[in-house]
């Protein structure tokens, strides 16, 4: 073709921060089509990745989970548009990572935006649906509320490269967490385009982190990281799995293990459980006082 | 000090309990030796009489345990919950009924107030089995979707402080969801687990159902790591929950842990100041500080921080040390040699690094283990005794000046199990509740429980909640 004009590539970049910066190793890997085409060169993180990963969502860490839950799901819907706007190009990136036909791409990435939209609605609901009043054998008033766990390490499924990494992060963050995400190791590309869309999403920088690279080398330090409160292990296999529970027992993180077998439907819609699964309950008591004569007293 | 009051003694009568020379495990429904016929001595902290004499179990009895309660599961797990309620139900009244004998036995063989454990302890061990008996058959309702399955067998492992209660918060949501339990009661208070075995029997419950297993921490490694047990609850130090934890790494049991703590008590300058004496002397001296959730740090507002300390140590002069038998007791016996010393080289540790230390004249009993109610003054967050849970009745005494650096100071810790917060401002009180990360807050009021109320903590005091309908989900398949 003639009029055919030479593409500008994409330099693909990690999200740390709200900002893209490079591997800190200078590194990266080639990452290829299902059919073994080069499709980009991805950073290859190390250690101090993850380090800083960590200190960029524990710094986000407050603000986000002290912001109120409508905000919240404003945020997260407003992913969910911004997703939209750029469609086609995550249907043509999913379709590569994970050699689907066009159709079959579009459904998973069409899955991916309700996902976000389905959790944008969960922000102001869970509270409700796994707190609550305690009915107390004494006169004391008596509250359980959910609180968000803290930083949680996530590891994304390998093979479901988009939704099923929207189906892991969506729900660690709807509830207040701050998330630390190792994309997808063979199909890292959608990963670290979603970073693009949540920057302009008016998610607060550092809120989520998104690593490419090897997960066993980056999941170890975080599975190790003492300002790490939890981790999700799904893109584990399982003897990276046990290792990494181990080393989470240091600190005694929360751990969401992964499926026997890399079966999961992430078409399917999700329960409570991913959001549960990184919730703390906190009890809080006061005396409820009697009105006497003398007026309150407790 | 002489007292104003001289108290006569009052002790509770030790005839409602009848104690055998020995006793063996509780497996399948069946009093039996241990395997290698092992047996350990129970001795009462206070006098260091020897209670009874107890059967040690071996791999070898945990793992026919095990097998007792995996043959029992399939029934009682196919047991409409109308019927398992009915079960607990019985369990719950026949605590009931013998509570004074429970009583008097767990402040034998504990070395715990009788105060405590009749007013206490027991109270709430009937009202945790009364309150899961009616889960029973309501497991439907209870939003973890219809007909939640059981996991299978449980092992639990229990700590010596509150012995009864805690095999209650362990064993009525495990029978209540249809599991099957193995359970450990601690080395140093195997008496009342036993005890519940005999009404386990008066109430009809199936062999295989709940089988106990005394015995030291092999027993319990042997039984968190037996491969058939599907679900491991552990209360006890945070050190041993990590051990536990790594152990099931790898595999599919479900785990939760109710670990340690350094519980900060916030006081700020407009709380009502005799009433959080009160709340700071619960909340550190309660059970003799040997509480998970004790409030061990006091922070309090620098502005009232000697009208605040004055009123403390006159109220721990009052407080009577000594024969847990008697009705007027405040501060028993330290559970355990071992851990008197453990109490002993923080407490001389705190003195070595610097603070202040004070006690009430009290005068200690020769025999049995004592420590007298401590309280460290000028204490820095870098102090052990600020730091480390020393499970005893040693209060480190901080200040602060403004809301925010209570909060820092306290949440400055691996543990998040409770904290307190003494204020006539209910807003601050929800602010600063807001931002603890604790599991369990109470505001002015200190060491509440009650079978409705999930309890549990943050960060390195573990995972998973006991209590209400909270507490369903760690012996559910959810």
């Amino acid at each position: 073709m003639s009029d055919a004009r030479l593409s500008v590539f994409k330099t693909y970049k990690l999200y740390v921060g709200g900002k893209f910066p490079r591997s800190e190793s200078g590194r990266v890997y080639e990452v290829t089509d299902a059919k073994g085409k080069w499709l980009a060169n991805a950073p290859l993180s190390s250690r101090k990745d993850a380090r800083d990963a960590v200190v960029a969502a524990r710094k986000a860490f407050g603000g986000w989970s002290g912001a109120t839950a409508y905000n919240r799901g404003q945020i997260l819907y407003r992913i969910a548009e911004m997703l939209e706007g750029r469609r086609d190009q995550y249907v043509a990136e999913v379709a590569d990572a994970e050699g689907l036909s066009k159709p079959k791409a579009a459904a998973q990435v069409d899955a991916a935006i309700d996902r976000w939209v389905w959790y944008a609605g969960w922000t102001d609901k869970i509270a409700q649906v796994v707190g609550g009043g305690n009915p107390v054998a004494g006169p004391f008033f008596n509250l359980s509320t959910p609180e968000p766990t803290g930083v949680v390490a996530v590891l994304a499924p390998q093979k479901s490269s988009f939704l099923g990494l929207v189906s892991v992060i969506a729900p660690v963050i709807a509830t207040g967490n701050t998330a630390v995400v190792i994309a997808s190791e063979k199909s890292p590309l959608p990963a670290l385009s979603l970073g693009e869309v949540l920057a302009t999403s008016d998610l607060p920088g550092g809120v989520v982190n998104i690593l490419s690279g090897r997960t066993a080398e980056i999941a170890a330090p975080l599975a190790a990281h003492q300002d790490v409160n939890a981790i999700d292990l799904t893109g584990a296999d399982e003897t990276l799995a046990k290792e990494l529970e181990i080393a989470a027992a240091d600190n005694l993180k929360r751990v969401l293990r992964p499926h026997p077998v890399d079966g999961t439907d992430w078409s399917a819609t999700p329960g409570t459980d991913r959001m549960t699964a990184f919730l703390e309950t906190k009890t809080v008591w006061h005396p409820t006082g009697a009105l006497g004569a003398s007026g309150s007293s407790y | 000090m002489a007292s104003v009051f001289e108290y006569a003694p009052a002790p509770e009568s030790r005839s409602v309990v009848d104690i055998a020379p020995s006793y063996g495990l509780f497996i399948d429904g069946e009093f039996t030796d241990a395997a290698d016929g092992k047996v350990f001595k129970t001795v009462a902290p206070a006098t260091e009489e020897v209670l009874s004499e107890v059967a040690e179990a071996g791999e070898a009895d945990v793992d026919r345990a095990v097998r007792a309660a995996r043959k029992a599961f399939e029934k009682w797990s196919a047991l409409p919950g109308t019927e398992r309620a009915k079960y607990l139900f019985r369990i719950a009244r026949i605590i009931q009924e013998r509570s004074r004998e429970l009583a008097v036995l767990e402040t034998l063989d504990n070395g715990k107030p009788i105060r405590e454990t009749r007013d206490a302890d027991l109270p709430l061990v009937a009202a945790h089995f009364f309150y899961y008996a009616g889960w029973a058959d309501k497991l439907d309702h209870a939003g973890f979707g219809a007909s939640p399955r059981p996991l299978g067998v449980a092992g639990q492992v229990i700590p010596w402080n509150f012995p009864l209660l805690m095999l209650a918060w362990k064993i009525a949501p495990a029978l209540a969801t249809g599991n099957t339990v193995v359970l450990k009661p601690a080395e140093t208070t195997p008496l009342s687990a036993l005890f519940f075995a005999d009404i386990c029997r008066q109430a009809g419950l199936p062999g295989g159902v709940v089988n106990i297993v005394t015995g030291d921490g092999r027993a319990g490694a042997a039984l968190t790591a037996h491969p058939d047990v599907n679900k491991v609850a552990f209360t006890g130090s945070t050190a041993v929950g990590k051990q536990i934890a790594r152990t099931v790494a790898g595999t599919r049991k479900k785990l939760t842990l109710e670990l340690g703590g350094k519980g900060a008590n916030i006081v700020f300058d407009d709380a009502p100041i005799d009433q959080a004496v009160e709340g700071i002397v619960n909340g550190i001296f309660f059970n003799q500080g040997q509480v998970c959730c004790a409030g061990s740090r006091l922070l309090v507002q620098e502005s009232i921080h000697d009208e605040l300390l004055d009123s403390l140590k006159r109220r721990l002069t009052t407080l009577r040390l000594g024969d847990p038998l008697d009705k007027n007791t405040d501060i028993g016996a330290i559970n355990s040699a071992e851990q008197l010393a453990r109490i002993t080289a923080l407490a001389d540790q705190g003195e070595a690094e610097g603070a202040d230390r004070w006690s009430p004249s009290c005068e200690l009993p020769s025999s049995g283990y004592w420590f007298a109610p401590t309280l460290f003054t000028n204490v820095t967050q870098a102090h052990t005794v600020a730091r480390d849970e020393i499970f005893g009745p040693v209060l480190s005494v901080l200040t602060f000046r403004t809301p925010d650096e209570a909060v820092a100071k306290a949440n400055n810790t691996p543990y998040g199990l409770s904290a307190g917060i003494w204020t006539e401002k209910g807003s601050r009180i929800l602010a600063v509740a807001n931002k603890l990360r604790a599991g369990v807050i109470w505001s002015n009021t200190f060491n509440k429980f009650d079978p409705t109320s999930p309890f549990g903590g943050y960060k390195e005091s573990g995972f998973g909640r006991e209590g209400g309908r909270h507490g369903l989900e760690a012996y559910l398949d959810v």
